[in-house]
């Protein structure tokens, strides 16, 4: 550990290393700090938890960096594509359909499948149907994405309206990211398809720093461009669907650490950054539970800070690049 | 050899490229000439497999673009569009190493380094090398494209309108160096030239296009001629004989 701090090695690697010690610290704070009585009962409590938001923080971090990679925007997010709408509708729409006290049956892995099937075939279908077409552009995708994203939005507002109050209270708190009630019983089933995307995408990591140079330059290098953008949407897809389904919809905290962390990591390689993101995410995450459960007694939601701050850095960045 | 036969873009009703059959041969450096809107840099563009034809057809030494793997062009063909816009942050040296990518895949070797140290001393940019694309002029980051596009060493160079940006110095200096690559290593480089007088200079073969089709093509010699270029152009332009050069005079 302490000689990857030597600071001959090159700048990424001591970010990464600084920030997995960081990481790891904050991490043992949260399972330790204020812990007392049964130590088997608390480790696995907040194990779980921990474990659920290093998955969070995996997802958001790198499901953000792969898409500002290929719509070489660094102000846009996978909320873009109107991925979260969709989970929104879909969790509105079987609680209208079905009534709170069915849904509440279904099985939580099963959903979690639904929610990451829907989101996949929204994707692909998305990118099918735009991309092998006449109009080969990514930003008319994203764009039909916002489009239907706001659709969706309003489709489930439609349905909130007209459901019982009672129905909708319901509904409201699966709705709101909630990492203090993480949703635990689908946490195996998130680490397996966050390990497979990860796979998937291991392979091409070189690719996606040519990716970043845009689509002309890429397929001048001889990248496959449409093989590895479909690759990259369905990762994000998947990435996605672990997030929301673990917590709920978070906006603004991937574009939080992204931006952070091509500035941390001073390289743009793939390599350096996405480690950086992930580990600025999953100490954010654990570090800002580990505040809000000691200092502020659970009288606030760690998604609400983290929205508040992601928010200010959104807009300093869209003033900064408006420059 | 590039061959395009009966190559056709349209966007909507719209005839970008029309039926447009060439032969560029092998080695020295073709110019392609033209109006705005005449559709060079789209040939370009579709001889370099960037966009898809309506219908038609391209081939580089008898690959079609179409059908081969892209790595595989990527280590024969190599293309400089306009207006090149990255998100990503690089320096200099980390975009020309990019131009090793199709050779590398992205594990570079000690000859990688050099090819791309190569590139930039070629380019005169060895004092900048480590600076950011967004901290150097227009020009300089136009030199750094071309070191890319250098770099990846590959025996076709299709460079759009190269000279953007440059000033009168850099843009002879480019000028000269790509003759000197044609010449010296036997590449072949088709570029998009707004002024005439570099392309009755500097290249071997000029294609004229208006729009949309090719009108004339041949040696300077016989393209850079008032009839001609007034067929091409549409303005009246005065050719000067000076020091065995052809100049148009088309600023009065």
């Amino acid at each position: 550990m302490l000689a990857s701090l030597d600071p001959s090695q090159p700048r990424p690697l001591r970010a990464i290393a600084v920030l997995a010690a960081i990481a790891v610290a904050v991490a043992v704070a949260f399972m330790t700090i204020g812990a007392n009585g049964q130590w088997d009962f608390v480790l696995s409590f907040r194990g779980s938890k921990l474990a659920a938001m290093a998955l969070v923080g995996y997802a958001i971090a790198v499901s953000t960096v792969l898409f500002q990679t290929i719509t070489a925007n660094r102000i846009l997010t996978p909320a873009i594509m109107g991925l979260d709408s969709l989970f929104i509708l879909i969790q509105t729409s079987l609680v209208f359909a079905l009534g709170s006290g069915r849904v509440a049956l279904i099985a939580p892995q099963a959903m979690f499948l639904v929610h990451c099937a829907a989101m996949i075939g929204f994707s692909w279908l998305l990118y099918r149907t735009l991309f092998s077409g006449r109009l080969q552009s990514l930003h008319l995708v994203m764009l039909v994405g916002l489009v239907l994203g706001v659709l969706f939005r309003s489709l489930a507002t439609l349905m909130q309206r007209i459901m019982s109050p009672n129905e909708f209270i319901v509904l409201q708190d699966r709705l709101f990211a909630n990492f203090n009630a993480v949703n635990t019983d689908v946490l195996l089933i998130s680490a397996v398809a966050v390990a497979a995307a990860t796979m998937l995408g291991w392979r091409s990591l070189r690719t996606f720093d040519v990716l970043a140079l845009g689509r002309d330059a890429a397929i001048s290098l001889g990248v496959d461009y449409k093989a590895t953008v479909t690759l990259v949407l369905i990762i994000v897809a998947v990435l996605v669907s672990v997030s929301t389904a673990l917590v709920g919809p978070v906006t603004f905290f991937g574009l939080l650490v992204a931006s952070l962390a091509y500035r941390i990591a001073g390289s743009s390689k793939h390599i350096h950054v996405l480690p950086v993101a992930v580990l600025l995410a999953i100490t954010a995450l654990i570090g800002g539970q580990l505040v809000l459960e000691r200092v502020f007694a659970l009288n606030t939601a760690l998604s609400i800070i983290i929205e508040f701050a992601g928010g200010i850095a959104f807009i300093i960045l869209t003033l900064r690049s408006a420059r | 050899m590039i061959v395009t036969t009966n190559l056709t873009k349209t966007y909507g009703s719209a005839v970008v490229v029309n039926d447009v059959s060439l032969k560029l041969p092998r080695g020295g450096v073709t110019s392609i000439i033209g109006s705005n809107g005449a559709g060079k840099s789209t040939l370009l563009a579709l001889a370099s497999r960037l966009l898809p034809a309506t219908s038609g057809s391209v081939t580089i030494d008898g690959l079609d673009v179409t059908t081969t793997p892209g790595d595989m062009l990527a280590r024969r063909l190599s293309i400089l569009r306009q207006d090149n816009h990255i998100a990503a942050r690089l320096t200099i040296r980390d975009l020309v190493a990019f131009g090793r990518y199709p050779h590398s895949k992205g594990r570079m070797t000690a000859d990688d380094e050099k090819m791309v140290s190569d590139a930039i001393r070629y380019l005169g940019l060895e004092a900048l090398s480590d600076r950011f694309l967004d901290e150097i002029s227009g020009g300089q980051r136009q030199r750094a494209f071309v070191a890319m596009v250098l770099a990846q060493d590959t025996d076709y160079v299709l460079l759009d309108e190269p000279l953007n940006n440059l000033d009168m110095k850099h843009a002879v200096s480019m000028m000269k160096l790509i003759r000197r690559i044609a010449d010296e290593l036997s590449k072949t480089f088709v570029l998009v030239l707004h002024d005439i007088n570099f392309a009755s200079i500097y290249s071997d073969h000029i294609v004229a296009m208006r729009e949309g089709t090719v009108v004339r093509q041949g040696t300077p010699r016989e393209i850079v001629r008032s009839d001609v270029l007034n067929q091409i152009f549409g303005i009246d332009i005065a050719i000067h004989e000076i020091d065995g050069h052809r100049i148009g005079l088309y600023y009065v």
